[in-house]
């Protein structure tokens, strides 16, 4: 004989929210970088915790040198829809930089030094990845000054505790 | 439809709390809200910014973002957070009487 299943009563939760984002940054391209500073900065505007942890190529994205150059990937990004061979062209990279650019733009989506400077007003915090900054021969003085410290790992960890990890 | 009832007068405001019609906002319906979110008093900073964003989204029709805000409204990013904390924007926009602003930035 078949008996009627009772159905399963779910315990009561909190709703669900987001208080605390620690997103981590470890491409140097444009379209690697510019998710990166927008989760974070989206973050903010919705009043939740945001700390950006740059690692690797990311580190590009917060060197005074390098914030105002980062390029497309137009060699190796299938999204380009494009020949490897035509996007190895000379001034391809720079082409579809310029074609990016000017999209965000139009989007009210700043140019990345800009973007550094709207995440540092806006609370968000910047660590560069301790190992990479010493593997790339770095110091504190190739930063922009929104970088709050050099972290090892293990550091990050402890500030990002508690909340979501996003990682770029 | 939700409705709002202040100082007598009820306002109509959607599923997230922002007013449906604009024209219906006053300074002390803009007290009331602020209450409601956290901000106990509205200072002229506050208010700046509240009204900045009104003319400019009966300017353009549509709610500025947290940059426009910084660049245009004479109130840096920096302070927009101090005096909104809970995200410029959309809070201001909630206390302007403006739909909630739709851009990511």
């Amino acid at each position: 004989m078949a008996t009627a299943l009772t159905e399963p009563v779910l315990a009561e939760t909190p709703p669900a929210t987001i208080e605390k984002v620690a997103v981590i940054v470890s491409k140097g391209s444009l379209e690697g970088v510019y998710p990166a500073l927008i989760l974070a900065n989206g973050a903010r505007m919705e009043g939740i915790e945001a700390n950006v942890f740059f690692t690797f190529f990311g580190l590009d994205a917060i060197r005074k040198d390098r914030a105002a150059k980062l390029k497309v990937a137009t060699v190796g990004n299938p999204g380009m829809h494009m020949p490897t061979l035509l996007g190895a062209l000379p001034g391809m990279s720079a082409f579809a930089t310029r074609m990016m650019s000017r999209q965000m733009e139009k989007l009210d989506i700043p140019p990345v030094p800009e973007f550094l400077d709207l995440l540092a007003d806006s609370g968000a915090k910047l660590y560069a990845c301790q190992a990479t900054v010493e593997m790339f021969g770095l110091t504190e003085a190739d930063f922009v000054p929104h970088v709050e410290k050099i972290l090892t790992v293990g550091e990050f960890y402890d500030i990002a505790a508690g909340g979501e990890i996003i990682y770029t | 439809m939700a409705t709002l009832e202040i100082a007598a007068t009820p306002v109509e405001v959607d599923a997230e709390g922002f007013l449906v019609d604009p024209t219906q906002w006053t300074e002390e319906l803009a007290e009331e809200i602020a209450r409601e979110h956290g901000i106990a008093e509205l200072t002229d900073r506050h208010l700046q910014v509240v009204r900045f964003m009104r003319e400019r989204f009966f300017a353009s029709g549509a709610s500025p973002s947290v940059r426009a805000l910084g660049k245009e409204s004479g109130v840096p990013i920096k302070e927009l957070y101090e005096l909104f904390p809970k995200g410029p924007a959309k809070l201001a926009a909630r206390i302007a009487g403006v739909p909630k602003p739709r851009g990511c930035i």
